[in-house]
């Protein structure tokens, strides 16, 4: 049988010849990032309403008659459920992933660009379903984004009619979109790249993305295991995860049940998403970093090593999520102590970003003051995750609002931080125009100041014992005038912070028509994707024939080179001054000398 | 080049990095990416049942939770059911693999021959099945009677439905090959599916084991898993 290389499928047999091929039906990697992006942008912003109508009520308790007890819970629900999975995981894996991992690695599409296509499209009824839970009797589930049974289930809890078997029923729907995307990513990386690109020339950001989507195809299937045990319980009144208990007076026809047993399954899943977040992030913010310091990234290696042992030990510390669980003590110490281990290779990451900064002809463009914006926002994050990280501390701090503050910072601003970074560094690429860079900068110290604004003060107020999760605080003895006042200066900047996110939306929309024209390799980058004969790529990426790869993605600023940067396309001797009796380019980079 | 080599390439040195492109296979072919995703995907289901078997082996360790064998009265008391079912997948697994090895001799006509026979097996399985839920329906062993009941069901009934989803496939896939005159895409369109029903064998048998345990088994696998 001909040998047919999978990096260099013919494209004819998707080749788009009409309107619906080339934007609804699509095969193209290209096009389905971009769907998967459009999704998750818009349901991003539903749900960043949902939060300002919480902040309002937590801000300026009884104005707004619209927000009541079960609609905050409600919001409170939707708004995280729809961040953790249907915005940042779809966007991170399904837009970028979707992007970036066939032109970084020199394929001309997914290894299955059909099953690809099913993904998007999955993902999409996955999301009209959970928006469908804002229209049905009883409204969406109101139990809290980590849905513990038993009162999710039990009359009490907002949208236990209809709302937790839509979201039950979209959460299944997505996991099969994902493990659709998840399979094409993992084989694409692990198949189809080019010649030349061994795994240790991946750039980073292929890394982050590689592992993270191993790690979802093995968490993911525990959501899905609790989803449907769940939804037996719901529906066919099984006892899973129902205890025997009485419920507003009347005893339930569960027995035998451990609500426990649903908070193990979810949070197996659950801490791994955190990563599944984070992972890519910290691959592309590499990538910007190095591109904008023009400066090789430090540490290559251990930074891929890094990666994927945080990957791997991601899996063995959900218990921490559980502290107040009433754990036995040798598994909390267990749990403590995995969760500690992983602050080594996560905080090698950051020495290293900061060591590719030193000394580096830093260009402060937009992507770059993002991807600084990230290095101060998740170290921030990471910290605060120290505290909670330890069992003595957590216990006191569970469920107050310091909590609140720990995961925003750390897989909410400091991921949407590079989310901004990727968009303004790879938007010349996708649209072929350079975004707005005065918008850039004006969206940029927006939100990271506003950020800063809306969540430093959340960890004074979570240290006062202001609980997460409540609708009202009410005239609390412990609680003085100053949290109140807090609570309402958080309100308002978190409007602004939300108002100012028009700033980028705006961005978008302009640069595809008045945008300045980008032209190739407009950041003089030394990766792939940069390297297309088209820009934007087009269908098929490579022309006639697949780029071969000579040398790893970070060569920049190389002694004796003719410019700072040269193409991993470029053979090894090539772009040298000619009477430069100097070494070979690459070799004295700073990791060059110490392994 | 083994994968710790791979992984501690000096790319960024051009001599070490040259020899290590050098030394790697370039783009794999189309169907070695087949293959990686089914064993990708048999990692996954495998994570489902583990996920499943060990929220059972919790399960069993509470109070109420009735072992699925043992007393006379007990739904799998009689395992002869589970054996006639069990033989039945076994077949269809040989047939499976009888329809490969014809195919790699280029005998098409036996090698679907012998597939066909593995689907009529198969079905004939999951009818089985249905029968065998049916009578333990009928004789008050229902989903809700108790957990282990629950799980029983569960899990079986997902392993018949990965069953049924290959057997869309792999008549599907046969389907096209017939459709486009093919016949050189049979030999690993039956690699792959051999390989897959091999597996759901080996995960019948796992389930077939762990359903049928006593009591003490299952408190001393609770033990080893840290569930005890």
């Amino acid at each position: 049988m001909t040998h047919v290389p999978i990096a260099d499928l013919p494209m004819d047999d998707h080749h788009p010849t009409s309107f619906a091929a080339k934007y609804v039906w699509s095969q193209d990697h290209k096009v389905i990032a971009i769907q998967y992006a459009t999704i998750a942008i818009f349901v991003g912003v539903v749900a960043l309403i949902l939060s300002a109508f919480m902040r309002l009520q937590l801000g300026f308790p009884d104005t707004f008659s619209f927000i009541n007890p079960n609609t905050y819970l409600q919001y409170m629900t939707m708004h995280g459920m729809i961040m953790v999975v249907y915005m940042l995981t779809a966007l991170l894996l399904g837009g970028f992933g979707n992007y970036l991992i066939p032109l970084m690695v020199g394929a001309r599409d997914m290894a299955f660009p059909y099953l690809n296509m099913l993904s998007v499209w999955f993902y999409f009824v996955s999301v009209l379903i959970l928006l469908a839970s804002f229209f049905v009797t009883g409204g969406p589930t109101g139990a809290g984004w980590t849905l513990y049974p038993p009162q999710t289930i039990l009359p009490g809890t907002p949208g236990n009619e209809w709302g937790i078997i839509l979201m039950i029923l979209s959460l299944a729907v997505f996991i099969v979109a994902f493990t659709m995307g998840g399979l094409n990513y993992v084989t694409t990386v692990m198949q189809a790249r080019t010649h030349g690109m061994t795994l240790m020339r991946m750039p980073l950001t292929i890394w982050g993305i590689f592992i993270a989507s191993w790690m979802g195809l093995l968490a993911f299937p525990a959501l899905l295991v609790s989803a449907i045990m769940m939804a037996m319980d719901l529906l066919l009144g099984t006892s899973f995860f129902m205890p025997t208990l009485v419920s507003l007076g009347n005893s339930v026809d569960h027995s035998g049940g451990s609500p426990l047993l649903f908070q193990h399954l979810f949070w197996f899943f659950g801490h791994p998403e955190v990563y599944i977040v984070a992972l890519p992030a910290f691959g592309m913010v590499s990538d910007v970093l190095a591109t904008h310091a023009r400066k090789n990234i430090f540490g290559y290696r251990m930074m891929v090593w890094a990666i994927v042992i945080i990957g791997a030990l991601s899996f063995l510390v959900w218990g921490h999520h559980m502290y107040v669980s009433g754990m036995n003590l040798p598994f909390g110490f267990f749990f403590a102590t995995a969760t500690l281990i992983i602050a080594v290779p996560t905080a090698l990451k950051v020495y290293n970003w900061t060591l590719t900064l030193w000394q580096g002809n830093i260009k402060l463009t937009s992507p770059m003051l993002f991807a600084i914006g990230f290095i101060f926002t998740f170290v921030h994050g990471g910290l605060t995750g120290l505290f909670l990280g330890n069992v003595i501390v957590d216990v006191p701090l569970a469920d107050t609002m310091f909590v609140v503050a720990h995961f925003h910072m750390v897989m909410g601003v400091s991921t949407v931080m590079v989310i901004f970074a990727a968009i303004y560094h790879w938007y010349p690429l996708i649209t072929g125009r350079m975004m707005h860079e005065g918008m850039a900068k004006i969206h940029f110290w927006t939100t990271f100041l506003g950020s800063y604004a809306v969540f430093l003060p959340m960890h004074y107020l979570g240290f006062m014992g202001v609980p997460r999760r409540y609708f009202a605080m009410g005239d609390t003895a412990f609680m003085p005038e100053s949290t109140h006042a807090l609570n309402a200066s958080i309100t308002v900047f978190a409007l602004i912070l939300i108002a100012f996110q028009s700033v980028f939306i705006i961005n978008l929309i302009w640069t595809l028509k008045y945008g300045r024209k980008a032209g190739k390799n407009p950041w003089g980058a030394t990766s792939l994707e940069w390297q297309t004969p088209d820009v934007p790529p087009a269908h098929g990426n490579w022309g006639a024939k697949l780029p071969v790869v000579h040398r790893w993605a970070y060569d920049y600023s190389v002694p004796n080179a003719t410019q700072d940067f040269i193409p991993q396309t470029v053979p090894q001797g090539d772009m040298m001054e000619k009477s430069s009796d100097g070494p070979a380019e690459g070799t004295e980079t700073t990791e060059g000398k110490p392994s | 080049m083994s994968l710790i080599a791979r992984l501690t390439e000096r790319s960024w040195d051009p001599a070490t990095s040259a020899a290590a492109a050098a030394s790697a296979t370039g783009p794999m072919d189309v169907f070695a990416g087949r293959q990686v995703m089914l064993h990708i995907f048999l990692v996954i289901v495998s994570v489902i049942f583990l996920l499943f078997f060990l929220t059972f082996i919790a399960h069993s360790q509470y109070p109420g939770f009735e072992t699925l064998t043992g007393e006379p009265w007990k739904p799998l008391a009689s395992t002869t059911q589970l054996w006639i079912n069990t033989g039945v997948l076994a077949m269809a697994s040989l047939m499976m693999h009888m329809g490969l090895t014809r195919a790699r001799q280029g005998l098409t006509g036996q090698a679907v021959g012998f597939t066909m026979v593995a689907a009529f097996f198969t079905i004939q399985f999951v009818l089985a099945q249905l029968w065998l839920w049916r009578d333990l329906h009928g004789m008050g062993h229902t989903l809700v009677s108790n957990p282990s009941h629950s799980y029983f069901y569960l899990m079986t009934a997902v392993h018949v439905l990965h069953l049924v989803g290959g057997l869309v496939i792999m008549l599907g896939a046969l389907a096209i090959i017939w459709r486009r005159a093919a016949v050189e895409r049979l030999e690993r369109s039956l690699k792959l599916c051999s390989t897959y029903w091999h597996y759901l064998l080996g995960l019948w048998l796992v389930l077939f084991v762990l359903l049928t345990r006593s009591p003490e088994t299952y408190r001393t696998i609770a033990i080893l898993c840290g569930l005890g």
